[in-house]
């Protein structure tokens, strides 16, 4: 099955690397590069799976997963939170926020399509 | 925190130190035995003539048997006894000064061995904080992942998709292109930032806190222009933390001094006229003084009268002193360029050299250089000598004349191509130079 995936991310190369391998395996995606107006544009794309980074201009990939967690629309969405912080606190950090899955740059595009494929089942 | 420790206590651990009875002690001191009980209780305070007394009885400094804070030796000890192990036998605390009054050489060589290790503690603690919380370390680690982190999705993307349109496998192998030069421009700040001393409290040794010291006062001491004390600055300097920076600090002061008493700041004001950047050798030329000397006057210059940077080395080619310019580095631990003219002038000491340089780079800045050595021999001509180099620098002025020699600051962070000095390769730029050697 494929769905739709917004992918938050800033910097343009891992967008269009993520947006080209993710659009091959059948999901529609779109992008938005930037902390400040990410709800927004959740609400506007309602997708199946979401693909966070964490350092995003205006505003922390975890104050927007702590906002989506808070939201009784969003509160449900699966969010796989990307981070260049390691291992440690950073996944710490995104599990308190309510990350669904974590995974650390840099990553290889398989696992990528492996857990955004398992966070898209029913 | 230091104790207060009653002038009594003293005089009886002192008493019983030299194994004096009470009564003989009173008598010496003019007083009755009661009465000295009293005091050794500390329920009479006695006053200075009487301590005086009491310590010509006892053999003691009248100062080391007056009410006070305990001593620093004491409170070292105190902290020795504190920061060790939790053992069933602890260090019997109440006792510091008895101890140090019966041992002062082990007592002494405790407080030593705990003061060293306390400024350990400091060292690893601010070693600690520069790797935790440095933001340059910091952005340059995240600025490497993300590129790495688009190196390695693009990567696997055109090896794995050859049916791909001919104008994305373009646009993915620009991005590889840029992204691969981001991973270099990042590592070698990442080197850079290693090599260089972190500021104010984050410098690590003795040369190195001297040396932001200077820095932090824009390597112009207009204390010592005025006819200060060096000792007194450096003594009155709070950013100088250690007796060892202390030390560094004074020796880069006493020679300021004595610089600045040879050439006054006014007089070589006069000398540079109008011209903020004139000719180096020329104007020691004019005032007929040595060229060393000069330069190091130059770059003392206060920055909004004139704007030089200095190194100089000795003569295994070591960089003792270090005042940068933008777009001119100095490496603080590595070797420094081979092809700067500081070295030339070392292997013809007393020959000023003179080269106009180009800093490689993307967009290559130049500069004007003056460099001389000179040799001392401070333990007499039949002893080894002592040789230094210092090599001046200005930004240039004028148009580009096309000979400029390219330096660099130190080869893993040079990007000059085909360096035929080049030791080792630069951070992220491939080269085939060192594999020649």
């Amino acid at each position: 099955m494929a769905g739709r995936i917004l992918l938050i991310e800033d910097e343009a190369n891992i967008a269009m690397a993520l947006d080209f391998i993710l659009t091959r395996d059948g999901w529609t995606v779109s992008t938005h590069d930037e902390g400040t107006g990410a709800i927004a544009a959740i609400r506007r794309s309602r997708p199946d799976v979401l693909v966070l980074d964490v350092m995003l201009p205006g505003r922390s990939g975890y104050d927007i997963l702590s906002d989506i967690r808070a939201a009784t629309d969003l509160h449900d969405l699966p969010v796989l939170v990307l981070s260049a912080a390691g291992q440690g606190r950073a996944r710490e950090a995104a599990e308190r926020a309510g990350a669904s899955r974590f995974l650390t740059k840099p990553f290889a595009n398989a696992d990528v399509l492996a857990l955004v494929r398992e966070l898209a089942r029913p | 925190m230091a104790r207060i420790v009653h002038s009594g206590t003293r005089v009886r651990d002192r008493r019983q130190l030299l194994g004096l009875k009470q009564a003989d002690v009173a008598r010496a001191a003019g007083i009755s035995p009661a009465y000295l009980n009293l005091i050794e209780h500390n329920r009479r305070a006695p006053g200075q003539a009487l301590l005086v007394r009491l310590a010509e009885a006892l053999q003691a400094d009248p100062q080391a048997l007056a009410d006070g804070r305990e001593s620093t030796l004491a409170g070292a000890l105190r902290n020795a006894a504190a920061a060790g192990p939790d053992r069933a036998v602890a260090p019997e605390t109440g006792r510091i000064e008895e101890f140090i009054l019966r041992f002062p050489g082990w007592a002494a060589r405790l407080a030593w061995g705990e003061a060293g290790r306390a400024e350990q503690g400091r060292l690893i603690a601010r070693l600690s904080d520069r790797l935790a919380q440095d933001p340059q370390l910091s952005a340059s680690l995240h600025e490497i992942l993300s590129a790495v982190t688009g190196l390695r999705a693009t990567g696997e993307i055109l090896a794995g998709a050859q049916d791909m349109p001919a104008d994305l496998a373009v646009r993915f192998l620009s991005n590889l292109g840029a992204d691969a030069r981001r991973v270099a421009g990042a590592a070698q700040a990442l080197v850079t930032w290693l090599d260089t001393p972190p500021e104010g409290a984050g410098a690590v040794s003795p040369q190195e806190e001297a040396a932001a010291w200077l820095s932090a006062r824009g390597f112009h001491l207009a204390d010592l222009e005025a006819g200060g004390d060096p000792d007194a600055l450096v003594a009155r300097s709070a950013d100088l933390t250690t007796d060892a920076s202390r030390a560094a600090a004074l020796q880069i002061a006493r020679r300021y001094r004595a610089d600045a008493q040879a050439l006054p700041m006014q007089r070589l004001a006069d000398a540079l006229g109008g011209d903020a950047q004139r000719d180096a050798l020329r104007i020691a030329g004019a005032l007929g003084l040595p060229p060393g000397l000069v330069f190091r006057r130059l770059a003392a210059m206060p920055s909004d009268r004139a704007t030089y940077g200095i190194a100089t080395c000795d003569a295994s080619g070591a960089l003792t002193f270090r005042r940068p310019l933008p777009g001119f580095a100095m490496p603080q631990f590595a070797s420094a360029c081979p092809l700067w003219p500081l070295y030339d002038a070392m292997l013809r000491s007393g020959v000023p050299v003179t080269a106009d340089l180009a800093v490689a780079g993307p967009v290559p800045l130049r500069f004007r250089a003056w460099a001389v050595a000179e040799t001392h021999w401070p333990q007499g001509y039949d002893r080894p000598g002592v040789s230094e180099a210092a090599m001046l620098i200005a930004p240039a002025t004028g148009p580009a004349g096309g000979a400029e020699r390219v330096v660099g600051a130190f080869c893993r962070v040079c990007t000059a191509a085909d360096c035929p000095a080049r030791r080792e390769p630069a951070i992220g730029v491939a080269t085939g130079a060192v594999d020649a050697f």
